[in-house]
């Protein structure tokens, strides 16, 4: 069986030359990932590449949602947690001293897997952003972005009546809308989603698939998910983690239907996880 | 085989709903009983004290005499010596010094003045022969409220019967009234108790309550944000931790020493104020403040920090522009409730001498005071008589200014509450 090969041998910089066509704007290279003495993330070597929906995929804990936390320095807030290696946004070590993590934050903004609105209106969720980042000097200019944002994430026909009235008040999946146009109102490069449809219904979900669909066109998406219908649906190129390893990177497509790596193999066809 | 599981079963079954049905009753029992002691001890409060807020009023017919009284320097006229006569022209048949002294002791000490003011409101009296009400003594005022049994023998009671006699005389004409007694509320304290009134202990604690609050709750507030989001996690916080949990149960007391020891004694801050009576409330309330102000910062949910600190909010405006309006509500009532129970100390109060007689409401932080708890206190010591319903009245007032300050609580709670 030649699947005794380790995974961090496995070299998965092999399948992105051979694969992977367009360009790539994150670059993680020989990423550990540390919570207190406990490795999470073992050599993660992974490019994502622009204007494409890249899904990370494999069973709970192999480390899927700390990669997607490490890309906008989310582990920062975890006092235990240790990153070492180097990840490049634009050729620029997010690492490096003298990056600045809000600007981080505003080119790589994240939507998270239980909708968090703001229990402000509607109309401040949104400008929360850009008025942190000084984006928008006059309220011309922030009612303008606001209601970009809402058109582009697909809210502005249900909201634009009630922009004052609170944001908890929505539903569940529209909630989740809101965060996603308020994660774009900043105009950010990278949009980092975790699980963004597992506390969704089904009609919902597929809403926020389709607005994913749209997103990709301005917008490099990274997304983890446990359903791998979603991940085949949405994505362009697919990670599968085990353990800690990045076990395979490829074309979504390729993935799913000729999965190079056994473990890639029974986990697409649920005999693991 | 199944029959005998099903007959254990059936048993068990028996066993466990008669055990819940005892639970049930004892947590009855247990609530009736405390509610009716609570329902005694209100009740017993409130039956005498509801006394203390009508007082007996005599009416007295008196000559203002013009060549007596200067117009232009009434102040300076002697009422007493004027009212005095008065009585006596009431009573013509009196002879010795000992039944005139008895007369003189049916009215308050202070009624000279009361006539005096009324005087000075209206000068052009002067001249003429009027009607004025003043306030009975407070033993005649015990009498007429049916605390003074007079089975007993003479020598053995405040009233004599000559004096109850003339008492009878007084009512048959008509000339005792029982009115609102709102020097009670609108008067400071004072050794008669007919004349002692709780407003100078109410500004008193009012004052005191405001300086704890502008001490106690900014720095509460700020550890506590400090401690729950900034503060670094580890063996340092834990102890601080646990060393505020014990400021919270040490005895007041205590703290009263520390602000003789530290705020009188070293800084020289007047003594008797509610500007250090405040400050030693802060210190004994501050622990309470922030441990509320703590678990309302633990209760606002992480996804809120996360939406913010994922938009590039920085740990500063994450907690001033989320954090910190969402967990106000809980901070507030958590502040307001350690006031209430600020509201109710006494111990501290004394050792800042607090317990000081005064008569003059204060006027600011600065000047000598009392407070609700410490009057309380201090009538509680009183041996006269009428001070009796007055200690029951200044804690019924008490009792409402707790209350109310717990309503105001849930009200803030209840309006400011965002859901999520």
């Amino acid at each position: 069986m030649n699947s005794v090969v380790m995974p961090n041998e496995l070299g998965t910089t092999d399948y992105q030359t051979e694969l992977i066509a367009g360009k790539s704007i994150i670059q993680a290279r020989d990423v550990d990932v540390f919570y207190g003495d406990k490795q999470a993330l073992f050599g993660m070597e992974l490019d994502i590449y622009e204007n494409s929906v890249t899904s990370l995929i494999g069973p709970s804990g192999c480390g899927k949602s700390t990669l997607l936390r490490c890309f906008n320095r989310m582990n920062d807030v975890i006092s235990t947690c240790r990153v070492t290696g180097s990840i490049e946004l634009d050729s620029q070590d997010i690492h490096a001293p003298e990056v600045d993590v809000v600007a981080l934050r505003q080119k790589v903004g994240m939507v998270f897997q239980k909708p968090n609105p703001f229990p402000k209106s509607i109309y401040d969720n949104i400008a929360y952003g850009p008025r942190i980042h000084n984006m928008t000097p006059s309220k011309v200019e922030l009612d303008e972005v606001v209601e970009k944002s809402l058109k582009r994430a697909g809210l502005w026909e249900e909201a634009k009546d009630r922009l004052d009235k609170p944001g908890t008040g929505l539903s569940g999946g529209q909630q989740q809308r809101l965060c996603i146009a308020r994660a774009i109102a900043v105009e950010p490069k990278v949009i980092l989603m975790d699980e963004p449809c597992s506390a969704l219904d089904p009609i919902a979900t597929a809403k926020i698939e389709e607005l994913i669909d749209e997103l990709r066109q301005r917008f490099t998406i990274i997304i983890v998910t446990h359903s791998m219908q979603q991940a085949a649906r949405i994505s362009q190129h697919t990670a599968f983690f085990h353990m800690g390893y990045l076990v395979e990177f490829g074309e979504t497509g390729d993935i799913f239907s000729a999965p190079k790596d056994e473990r890639t193999q029974n986990y697409i066809t649920g005999r693991i996880g | 085989m199944t029959d005998n599981i099903n007959i254990l079963i059936a048993s068990s079954n028996a066993k466990r709903q008669s055990a819940e049905r005892s639970f049930r009753v004892y947590g009855i029992f247990a609530i009736i009983l405390s509610l009716s002691f609570l329902f005694i001890m209100i009740g017993s409060i409130g039956l005498r004290g509801a006394t203390a807020f009508k007082q007996s009023f005599v009416q007295i017919e008196m000559e203002i005499p013009s060549d007596k009284i200067d117009a232009d320097n009434i102040k300076r006229a002697r009422f007493g010596k004027l009212l005095k006569a008065a009585l006596r022209d009431s009573f013509p048949d009196l002879k010795s010094r000992k039944e005139k002294k008895q007369l003189y002791k049916l009215i308050s000490s202070n009624a000279e003045y009361s006539i005096r003011d009324q005087v000075l409101q209206s000068p052009e009296i002067i001249g003429t022969k009027a009607k004025f009400w003043v306030r009975a003594s407070s033993d005649v005022d015990m009498y007429l409220k049916g605390y003074i049994d007079t089975n007993i023998p003479e020598d053995q009671r405040r009233i004599s019967d000559l004096q109850l006699s003339w008492i009878g005389k007084f009512q048959d004409a008509g000339q005792i009234e029982s009115r609102f007694n709102t020097r009670f509320f609108l008067g400071g304290d004072s050794r008669e108790p007919e004349q002692a009134g709780i407003l100078g202990a109410v500004i008193g604690s009012a004052l005191s309550l405001l300086v704890c609050f502008l001490i106690a709750f900014p720095l509460g507030v700020f550890a506590a944000v400090y401690l729950e989001e900034f503060a670094p996690k580890g063996k340092l916080s834990r102890v601080i931790e646990i060393n505020i949990n014990n400021l919270a149960a040490v005895p007041s007391i205590v703290f009263g020493l520390l602000g003789l020891a530290i705020f009188l004694n070293f800084f020289n801050l007047p003594r008797s104020t509610p500007l250090v009576g405040g400050m030693v409330l802060a210190l004994m309330t501050l622990p309470t403040i922030i441990i509320a102000s703590r678990a309302a910062l633990r209760a606002v949910p992480p996804s809120i920090r996360q939406a913010a600190i994922g938009l590039g909010a920085s740990k500063v405006q994450t907690t001033f522009h989320h954090v910190i309006p969402l967990a106000m509500p809980g901070m507030l009532t958590g502040s307001i409730i350690g006031m209430a129970q600020a509201l109710g100390e006494t111990a501290p109060l004394l050792m800042i001498g607090m317990v000081a007689f005064i008569v003059d409401v204060p006027q600011g932080i600065t000047d000598a005071a009392t407070a609700l708890p410490v009057q309380i206190f201090l009538w509680a010591d009183s041996p006269e008589r009428g001070f009796l319903e007055k200690t029951s009245a200044a804690i019924l007032v008490l009792l409402v200014f707790l209350i109310v300050m717990n309503l105001v609580a849930i009200i803030l709670r209840r309006r400011l509450e965002k859901r999520w």
